[in-house]
């Protein structure tokens, strides 16, 4: 009896926790389906009366980000631009790093992880102004180069830890095997350890595509007028100061730009919470 | 085929010294089997002669070559894991000719030589598969065959039986056993296993400690032990060690265990430690000495008789069925030929 009781409890706190985080969502989402006449009128809670798509549409293609009218569609562009090569490339070097330090351990290895680890932990503001200065003196500043350089940066701590430890695991006699099968370190690397790292590279395209889609200051400083990802435009849509603030246009562009890596939560759920423990276990 | 020459090999791994100035001689052709307790350095020094680990000074030569700088896969050498350290991704065939294709063999070759190693260790059937689809013992005939097809002059074992359950360990020797009277390669074996080592070798080195206790033919190092270590390392039940003294007529004596042994073992008087192993205890009726059964252990096809003989306790195999009831006296005999005598110092045999 006592059990069942502990069990009801367990269960009211569970389900009002879950309404206390989707109740955003929920008053985001039927907002984002009432016009403009019906949003004065009514609770913010209550269901649409006459549902309408027309926000979403004004806020895909026409709802102002600036200067320019076409909607977020642009930034949505900008965004997968700027993610896709920010997602690949940090994993690709940050597998040859995790693969290196745990299978060829050159000298001064852990001094290096350490150090690279020590990046992690500085906080992303400080290193801005230097930033900006380095890829001015580069030449590339305002770029989607340097926007993908700068996320590159970022990215190495976590994406070379993820590896490492993921390579930790790997039993050494393997790596001997295939030197003594006569493999370098590319082929090795190429051939052997990546075709085993599905696994990995699925927690770290998750967590480097969330964070990078979810950037808001770096795109803002680094990504230049044209590259603005949607993080940007998104912010550019809600705080415009003139004429009426359209609750419903605000709220569809937001829920279209929390869609991807929303989708990504739903999708790979377990892929994700493996990444967080992958990350918090093993130094 | 070559011959495998250790010269003053010093190996030095995380500031402690794990081999010092080893000298170490494998025949051409010869099944040479490291034996050792674990940490004793025979994995290290296999590790070495592969080239997957760096020595600090010495020599290791491979058919007369020296091989100090020469990369692992340019030594001739085939290897075959504990782990078994299958590439997981890969079939069995592509597990096998990983090797010859980084090597840029051509296919035919490659085909051949894939093809004849299956067939050796019955693989043929298997080959398409990954390893994660194989047992333990098809994982290892498959790690096996990865170093057949290298056609190495050299094949280095690293504990490749251990991580298999008892009767595939048995039915795995003796493959490897047919393995090498079939291509007469010269193999380094490594284990902490005695039997596959007396099994197995054409030669034993035992190791303690990272250095060599005796080198010698699998009934060398049985009967003849440098030492206790040896001696107390081989054979199951281990040898019976009984302290005492050795008089001048080479009489031992130990309480109420004395022994006449040969004319030839007698000398100066001294403290002495005899060696018996337990088959060379025979219990029979008005044999010299006396005793109590102190524990019998039924082994199936024979039994282990332990022997309270004043306060020593001997273990004794018995090849019959006699039935021995625990607390009863009994007398036995030991064999004065076959005995050994350390000293008690040193541990060395006398």
């Amino acid at each position: 009896m006592n059990k069942r009781v502990a069990r009801i409890g367990i269960y009211v706190f569970l389900f009002s926790a879950a309404l206390f985080f989707l109740l955003p969502l929920y008053v985001m989402l039927v907002t984002s389906l009432k016009s403009m006449d019906e949003i004065r009128a009514g609770s913010i809670f209550a269901l649409p009366l006459a549902a309408t798509l027309e926000p979403w549409r004004q806020a895909w293609s026409e709802v102002c980000t600036g200067a320019a009218c076409e909607g977020v569609r642009a930034g949505f562009w900008n965004s997968v631009a700027i993610t896709v090569p920010s997602t690949i490339l940090p994993i690709l070097l940050g597998a040859v790093n995790g693969y290196a330090l745990s299978f060829w351990r050159p000298r001064g290895a852990s001094l290096l992880f350490g150090l690279l680890m020590a990046g992690a932990f500085i906080p992303v503001q400080v290193m801005i102004y230097p930033l900006v200065r380095l890829l001015a003196a580069m030449g590339v500043f305002g770029s989607l180069p340097a926007i993908v350089l700068v996320h590159l940066i970022f990215g190495m701590p976590v994406m070379t830890m993820l590896f490492r430890n993921y390579y930790a695991g790997v039993p050494h006699e393997l790596f001997q095997a295939a030197r003594i099968d006569g493999g370098g370190f590319w082929r090795i690397f190429a051939q052997v350890m990546l075709p085993m790292s599905a696994p990995i590279i699925v927690v770290a395209a998750i967590m480097q595509v969330t964070g990078v889609w979810n950037d808001y200051i770096l795109g803002l400083v680094f990504a230049g007028r044209d590259n603005l990802p949607m993080t940007v435009q998104l912010n550019n849509v809600i705080n415009t100061t003139t004429g009426t603030r359209l609750y419903n246009v605000n709220m569809a562009a937001t829920i279209l730009t929390a869609l991807v890596p929303l989708a990504i939560y739903f999708l790979s759920g377990r892929w994700f919470v493996r990444g967080i423990a992958a990350g918090a276990v093993k130094g | 085929m070559s011959n495998v020459h250790l010269r003053k090999l010093c190996i030095t791994l995380g500031g402690n010294q794990v081999i010092r100035d080893l000298d170490l001689e494998v025949k051409e052709g010869e099944f040479l089997v490291l034996l050792g307790p674990s940490g004793c350095g025979k994995s290290t020094l296999l590790h070495s002669i592969a080239g997957l680990i760096d020595t600090s000074a010495g020599a290791i030569e491979i058919g007369g070559k020296d091989m100090s700088g020469i990369d692992p896969s340019e030594r001739g050498i085939g290897m075959v894991f504990q782990s078994y350290a299958l590439y997981p991704t890969m079939t069995v065939e592509k597990n096998m000719s990983f090797g010859l294709r980084i090597a840029g063999l051509p296919k035919a070759e490659i085909a051949r030589r894939v093809g004849r190693a299956a067939s050796m260790l019955h693989l043929q059937e298997l080959l398409q598969r990954k390893p994660g689809q194989l047992s333990g013992g098809q994982r290892q005939r498959v790690a096996i065959g990865r170093a057949l097809v290298r056609e190495a002059s050299v094949f280095l074992f690293d504990e490749p039986l251990s991580n298999l359950d008892a009767k595939l360990r048995a039915e795995l020797r003796r493959e490897l056993k047919l393995l090498h009277q079939a291509l007469r390669s010269t193999m380094i074996y490594v284990t902490h296993d005695q039997v596959e080592a007396m099994t197995l070798a054409t030669r034993i080195v035992v190791m303690r400690a990272g250095e060599v206790q005796q080198v010698g033919t699998p009934s060398d190092v049985y009967e003849r032990p440098a030492n206790m270590f040896v001696a107390g390392f081989l054979g199951a039940p281990a040898m019976n060690f009984v302290s005492g003294e050795l008089d001048a007529q080479g009489r031992f004596g130990a309480g109420p265990l004395a022994l006449q042994l040969d004319a030839a073992r007698a000398g100066a008087q001294r403290a002495a430690v005899l060696g018996v192993r337990p088959e060379h205890i025979r219990i029979e009726a008005g044999a010299a000495l006396a005793g109590t059964v102190a524990l019998v252990e039924p082994m199936g096809n024979h039994q282990i008789v332990w022997i309270a003989c004043g306060e020593h306790l001997l273990s004794s195999i018995v090849q019959d069925t006699r039935s021995f009831a625990p607390g009863a006296p009994l007398a036995f005999a030991i064999d004065a030929q076959r005995v050994s005598l350390f000293d008690p110092d040193s541990g060395r045999a006398l």
